[in-house]
């Protein structure tokens, strides 16, 4: 059966209709603000309900607030002792799941990454608080260790009993002197979903680490890279094209992130931000504080790469790293044509759906976009309004009560090390040359008319949808990869790449083509039927008749 | 073996109730054991003659999980048995959790075992069904029947109202019966017609009303209950007859909890009354 006979047994508003269906009249009247049919006219497209409770009795995609500050932001820093109060399960499962890679391996390096630390609290100290099984940890940590900065990780049954995680650590970075503790309440009940967790992570990186270095900085292009988490060495190849046109990553927030880096971070010139959902505000506090302009850039597709890369040049506005860039970009683009070419008769008109993150679900476009293939259907599991329609609806956001049980911290330029990093003229000049500042647009202006937008997607919906729309393949995380591929759908997971990448920048990019033309075209799903279930009647003779 | 619950407001008298009762049935012959479900551990004080007994959690927190009946139990008043469930210091950790986890203990330690002889299991439970924890004697059949300490004041109707709202969403899960309430008179203007109407309201009995007397107190400082302390006394004779009472009792509901407008109104109603 041809792809595009089954497209065109659904019209979009056909398959929201079935994905509703089944849902008890008050479950569907929820859901139905959160599946969208995708106008991709800027200011026309309809509101979307994101960032809120999901129903109750619904799978859905989502993770904890603790799997977002443990699992996704503090996971990949490398030489801070990442240590989780809490029962052993909240640790072990969140041990090295996200593939986050460090080049902190070296003797001379402290890599905490593949440990798993956990105060393993048990029944008793359920009952009796357990403040004093922490603070023994925390020393234990220290004594083993002497690291620089030891972090703790509220679990839920930590919030519920209430112990005083802030002060233990404030006790104890006090009685050690040459060691930062600090915790996150981090409970994985908070909020809505792991984006509670980006939050209060990041607010604690920002408020106990960053600006406390003593090393300065003396590179000529400074930038953060903000909201790149190294999986599968992403981070690594993004590194190695900022290295090759002479551009200098002071911080990745946070991936293959140290201590010092994060300490650092001030004195980037420039704040690009990756991941806009899990870190928007801490470019903001980086300017509001520092200031330290920021822009979106976008690594995963290469004309995405090569776009970002002329925006950073643009910024610093020099001849030399302007050329520079424009020789690194007409070096590495060849290759990536040469695999484009190579895979692009096999890839043309393939369909693909993504439901990852809070920003992935975007970027990965980008990627498809290059192979020809179109997305269907996509969505986050975490975003927020802004992340879908773009940041003009900020304003407009509804605070309710989940997000006001996020902390938010004011901050205010900081009386010694606040340095405008552009005058106000230079900003417009910039502006006005096609640098936009604080700006995103978020994923509805991307995908074409008449997909299906879907926020916090679920098991059931997703089944519904690979069964309605037969798409030659599914982006998801873990839980649903299994279901996906028995639904005989090629699935890659986008959370943790399964065992491949990186997928990022030029190099990326080959390694993304490649991938994807292996699945989408891969034989194996023509046998998932055994020859007796496509026909069912053997036919035989006796030999003797 | 009848497993009693003793809810109430705190500083109703609870403690005291439950110790003089279980002093009444002890005299009586009964086989009983009283559970102090309280983290301050003060709920067999007068049975033992004092503070002395160690607590189920302190001693799985000090002995690990190798704990003998003979550890936590201790024989106490007219042969009865004193366990303390204990809990954490004031402010940290979870007493809930503690109690669930002591009556666990209890009970795979055999001490309800029929072996045991007990005619009675007595829980003294802490002022108000605060969390899970608390209700855990009335879940899961770990008390069948209960009984709710209350006066004539406000507050203490108020939290036996709100006591019978949790027997009664446990009650229809499991067997969980309200076997009444006891009025320990603080001499409220007409406190025995207000208790006696309140308890018809929720559908169950007033099924003793103790007088106020200051022989409990003077008992209490000589760490004792009224009945070892002057067995002649008659206040020592209300509890003996609050004990067969007890023993009596054959009527156990399902309580029906009153809305906050009607316990207002039995207030004013009783409170305005000629005395």
């Amino acid at each position: 059966m041809g792809k595009a006979h089954k497209l065109v047994q659904w019209d979009p508003h056909n398959v929201k209709e079935k994905l509703l269906e089944k849902y008890p009249p008050k479950v569907a009247r929820k859901r139905a603000k959160q599946i969208m049919i995708n106008e991709a006219q800027e200011n026309t497209t309809p509101e979307i309900v994101a960032n809120v409770r999901t129903i109750p009795g619904i799978i859905t995609m989502r993770g904890c607030t603790y799997a977002g500050c443990k699992g996704v932001i503090m996971g990949p820093t490398s030489d801070i002792v990442n240590l989780v109060h809490g029962p052993i399960g909240c640790s072990f499962y969140a041990w090295l799941t996200r593939r986050n890679q460090t080049d902190g391996i070296n003797d001379s390096d402290s890599n905490y990454l593949s440990y798993c630390m956990s105060t393993d609290m048990q029944d008793s100290d359920i009952i009796f608080g357990g403040e004093k099984k922490l603070e023994a940890a925390i020393q234990e940590a220290y004594d083993l260790f002497h690291p620089k900065a030891i972090a703790v990780f509220a679990t839920c049954p930590v919030g519920l009993i209430g112990d005083d995680i802030h002060a233990v650590a404030k006790k104890m970075k006090e009685k050690f002197g040459d060691c930062n503790v600090f915790a996150f309440s981090c409970e994985g009940y908070k909020g809505v979903s792991q984006s509670a967790g980006h939050h209060i992570a990041n607010n604690q990186v920002f408020t106990h680490i960053v600006g406390s270095s003593e090393t300065e900085k003396n590179e000529k292009y400074k930038i953060n890279l903000l909201g790149e988490y190294n999986i599968g060495g992403d981070g690594f190849e993004i590194d190695r094209i900022l290295e090759k046109c002479g551009i200098t990553n002071i911080s990745t927030f946070s991936g293959n992130a140290t201590y010092d880096k994060f300490a650092s971070a001030n004195q980037a010139d420039l704040s690009c931000v990756m991941c806009h959902r899990s870190i928007n505000y801490v470019a903001d506090m980086l300017e509001t504080k520092y200031g330290i302009p920021w822009i979106k850039i976008n690594f995963i597709g290469a004309e995405a790469t090569a776009k970002s890369l002329r925006k950073i040049a643009k910024y610093f506005d020099d001849q030399e790293l302007i050329d520079r860039v424009e020789e690194v970009i007409a070096e590495e683009m060849p290759a990536v044509k040469a695999a484009i070419e190579d895979v692009y008769p096999r890839t043309k008109g393939k369909t693909a759906m993504l439901f990852v993150g809070g920003s992935r679900a975007h970027h990965y476009q980008e990627l498809f976009n290059e192979m020809g293939m179109k997305t269907l259907s996509a969505g986050y599991e975490f975003g927020h309004r802004d992340d879908y329609e773009g940041r003009h609806v900020i304003p407009d956001l509804k605070v309710d009560a989940d997000s006001r049980n996020i902390e938010e911290i004011h901050v205010e330029p900081d009386p010694e090390l606040y340095r405008p990093r552009k005058t106000d003229e230079e900003i417009a000049a910039l502006e006005a040359a096609g640098v936009d500042f604080k700006e995103y647009e978020g994923l509805n202006p991307m995908m074409e008319e008449g997909t299906i937008v879907i926020d916090d997607l679920n098991q059931y919906e997703a089944e519904k949808l690979v069964e309605l729309m037969k798409p030659d393949l599914f982006c998801a995380g873990i839980k649903e990869k299994y279901s996906i591929q028995k639904l005989g759908v090629p699935m890659k997971q986008l959370h943790s790449y399964d065992s491949g990448g990186p997928y990022a920048g030029f190099q990326g990019a080959i390694n993304f083509y490649q991938e994807i033309d292996r699945l989408v075209n891969s034989k194996v799903w023509s046998f998932m039927k055994a020859p007796w279930q496509e026909n069912p009647e053997l036919s035989a003779t006796y030999v003797w008749e | 073996m009848r497993k009693v619950a003793i809810y109430g407001k705190g500083g109703i008298g609870k403690s005291t109730t439950t110790q003089t009762t279980v002093a009444g049935l002890a005299e009586m012959g009964r086989k009983v054991m009283v559970v102090g479900c309280d983290p301050k551990a003060d709920s067999t004080r007068l049975l033992l003659g004092g503070l002395a007994q160690k607590s189920v959690l302190d001693t799985l927190r000090e002995e690990g999980e190798d704990v003998e009946l003979a550890d936590i139990r201790k024989q106490s008043f007219g042969g009865s048995w004193s366990v303390e469930s204990g809990g954490p210091e004031p402010g940290v950790g979870c007493a809930g959790r503690g109690i669930i986890t002591s009556i666990n203990m209890l009970e795979s330690l055999g001490a309800y075992e029929e072996s045991e002889g007990l005619d009675y299991a007595f829980y003294d439970v802490l002022g108000d069904v605060v969390c899970g924890g608390f209700a855990m004697p009335i879940r899961d059949g770990k008390a069948q029947e209960i009984y709710i300490v209350c006066s004539g004041e406000m507050m203490a109707m108020y939290a036996a109202n709100n006591i019978c709202k949790g027997i009664m969403k446990y009650a229809q899960s499991g067997g969980v019966r309200l076997g009444g309430l006891i009025c320990n008179s603080r001499n409220v203007d007409n406190e025995k017609e207000m208790i006696e109407e309140l308890a018809r309201k929720l559908g169950t009995q007033m099924i003793y009303f103790v007088p106020r007397d200051n022989d409990v107190q003077r008992a209490e400082i000589n760490r004792k209950t009224v009945i070892e302390w002057n067995p002649e006394a008659p206040q020592a004779d209300e509890y003996r007859g609050l004990a067969q009472a007890i023993d009596d009792n054959e009527m156990f509901v399902i309580p029906t909890p009153l809305e906050i407008e009607e316990l207002e109104q039995l207030l004013l109603d009783f409170g305005l009354m000629e005395a």
